[in-house]
């Protein structure tokens, strides 16, 4: 066999680089994490495993409070963004073309594209312009429109998947347009919007730039706070904040993946 | 075809609270920071009348006592800095994110989606928090000084943190993800057998990756470049946690008109003038053939 004299796979450096890349990743976020388990407050001397700063962190007052800010901004965000996602996705995929539409989907790109810090100057600009002063619910607005094209994707990918015949064949058994939806495209849907939710769960969650430029004084979030924590110094305490986060992220990001999994897998 | 789909007819409707809600909080407020851009700060922040150019002005001018005006380039190096590190970011993905797409896109179906998911994860993760890791690790007291200290490679500990290296390892580190996805999208597609019949041409594995490998992962280069560029380009968090806020990029300059500097005209106009930048890169990479969807 050819393979067995050449192996086109193989190519030893690219081998050592991917997985010196790896550890790259991955090796600040692991220390991070063993520095927040660790019992000793000088970080570098190992006293053993301990969770007194997760305690700790959590017994903070103002980190709690901020933590249940950046539950309720992304509670709202995360189930608007998706609501309109889902039309969107719908229209862009399976709709008929109209006027200003790639324009449109450009638009909808727009989050992804403008650098974050001109996204959040414009949106603090807007605020004060209109002099919309809703505390939290200043910072919710300006997550819906990033979450938006972050729920969006794995939406329009599912969609573009997924075979028209049986929304044609539901039609030919009279269905109208409502049911053609309700019972088979949303259910086929359902995961792809679990994960684009998910996303925007995330992606609203970790948001650090634009939440800490639009926040108006008294409404902190998570990440917010997590920067006052550490522009002070290293402490096992931010540590400790800073894996809880981490590892809500990575929990959720690995959901979302599963649950597109079975759908996206090819060959 | 017998029967439609009826989405077709509705799109309009169907994509307008999206478009509606992105128009609102999103195009609107970036025609109004450029109206900004052309008024005068106000001592308090926002801004008043009149329409003026003099927020672009102080971008190259610095207004003298006499009030007169002379060149100063402050600002204007500060967007060098800014546009070099940003090259350089794009570069250091390059030189690691082809190597990894590769290896990636080149394993068996259920290892590239466990490893994809790797790339992935990091890339969905704080970067606040990714960013403060560096801190863990290189400052005075850091691990790498402490195995530095401790392998007796230097005596004292060495200032890793608050330099431009220090900055563009936390860009490349955040930035790589970006890097490897679309090039791992671009070669993902690729068939094997064009690599074994290179081979059967005698071609040794230089000329496989230079001939055939690297023209395949253009596009996905290209799109890379483009995702990386970007945000390094307007960056904040790395250059004031890793750079101690003391080498600015155009990223922390904006930021400081909105709250230390209390310049919004000034402030808005940088963000202008960024977003030039930004557009024009995207024209650029455009017109040399470009952009192709980022993988989730």
């Amino acid at each position: 066999m050819r393979a067995r004299v050449f192996d086109w796979r193989r190519m030893p450096e690219y081998r050592t680089i991917s997985l010196l890349a790896f550890v790259f990743l991955y090796a600040p976020l692991i220390i991070l994490i063993v520095y927040a388990f660790n019992a000793n407050r000088a970080a570098l001397i190992w006293g053993g495993f301990s969770t007194q700063w997760f305690v700790k962190a959590v017994l903070n007052d103002d980190l709690r409070r901020s933590a249940l800010n950046s539950l309720i901004v992304a509670a709202i965000a995360t189930p608007v963004s998706t609501l309109v996602a889902i039309p969107a996705a719908l229209a862009f995929e399976r709709g008929r073309f109209f006027p200003g539409r790639s324009t449109g989907e450009a638009l909808i790109g727009m989050p992804l594209v403008a650098p974050e810090i001109v996204t959040a100057i414009a949106t603090l600009i807007f605020f004060e312009a209109i002099g919309l002063r809703a505390g939290v619910g200043n910072i919710a607005i300006a997550h819906i429109v990033f979450c938006i094209p972050f729920a969006l994707l794995p939406i329009r990918a599912r969609l573009r998947e997924m075979p028209r015949d049986i929304e044609d064949a539901a039609r030919d058994l009279y269905a109208d347009s409502w049911a053609v939806f309700s019972r088979v495209t949303l259910p086929l849907l359902m995961p792809a919007i679990v994960a684009g939710a998910t996303l925007a769960f995330v992606v609203s969650l970790d948001d650090f730039l634009i939440t800490f430029m639009v926040a108006p004084a008294g409404a902190t979030t998570l990440p917010v706070y997590l920067y006052g924590m550490l522009r002070v110094g290293v402490t096992p305490e931010a540590n400790a904040a800073a894996t809880i986060l981490l590892v809500i992220s990575i929990a959720a990001v690995v959901l979302s993946s599963v649950l597109v999994r079975p759908r996206t897998v090819k060959a | 075809m017998a029967a439609q789909p009826r989405f077709r007819d509705r799109a309009l409707l169907l994509a307008g609270p999206a478009l509606l809600t992105i128009v609102i909080f999103m195009v609107l407020p970036m025609a109004i920071a450029l109206v900004y851009s052309f008024m005068t700060a106000s001592p308090y922040g926002g801004v008043e009348k009149p329409y003026t150019a003099g927020a672009y002005v102080r971008f190259v001018y610095d207004r003298d006592l006499d009030d007169s005006l002379v060149f100063d380039t402050t600002y204007l190096q500060i967007f060098a800095r800014s546009l070099i590190l940003a090259a350089l970011t794009s570069l250091g993905c390059l030189l690691i994110g082809l190597p990894m797409a590769w290896y990636v896109a080149t394993r068996r179906p259920v290892q590239r989606q466990i490893l994809v998911l790797l790339v992935t994860i990091p890339f969905w993760t704080n970067l606040l928090i990714r960013t403060y890791c560096w801190v863990l690790l290189l400052r005075d007291q850091g691990l790498v000084n402490n195995v530095l200290l401790w392998l007796g490679l230097t005596k004292a500990p060495i200032t890793f943190l608050y330099s431009d290296g220090a900055v563009l390892l936390g860009l490349i580190y955040s930035s790589l993800p970006f890097m490897v996805l679309p090039i791992y999208g671009a070669l993902e597609k690729m068939d094997p057998r064009l690599v074994e019949a290179a081979y059967d041409l005698y071609a040794d594995r230089w000329a496989i990756m230079r001939k055939l490998v690297w023209p395949l992962a253009k596009p996905g280069v290209a799109a890379g470049n483009l995702l990386v560029f970007v945000p390094a380009l307007g960056a904040f968090l790395q250059p004031d946690i890793l750079g101690g806020g003391k080498k600015l990029m155009i990223g922390s300059l904006i930021q400081q008109q909105f709250t230390t500097g209390r310049n919004w005209a000034f402030g808005a106009a940088l963000s202008m003038i960024l977003m030039a930048f930004v557009l024009g890169a995207m024209m650029w990479s455009a017109w040399r053939r470009a952009a192709i969807a980022v993988p989730v």
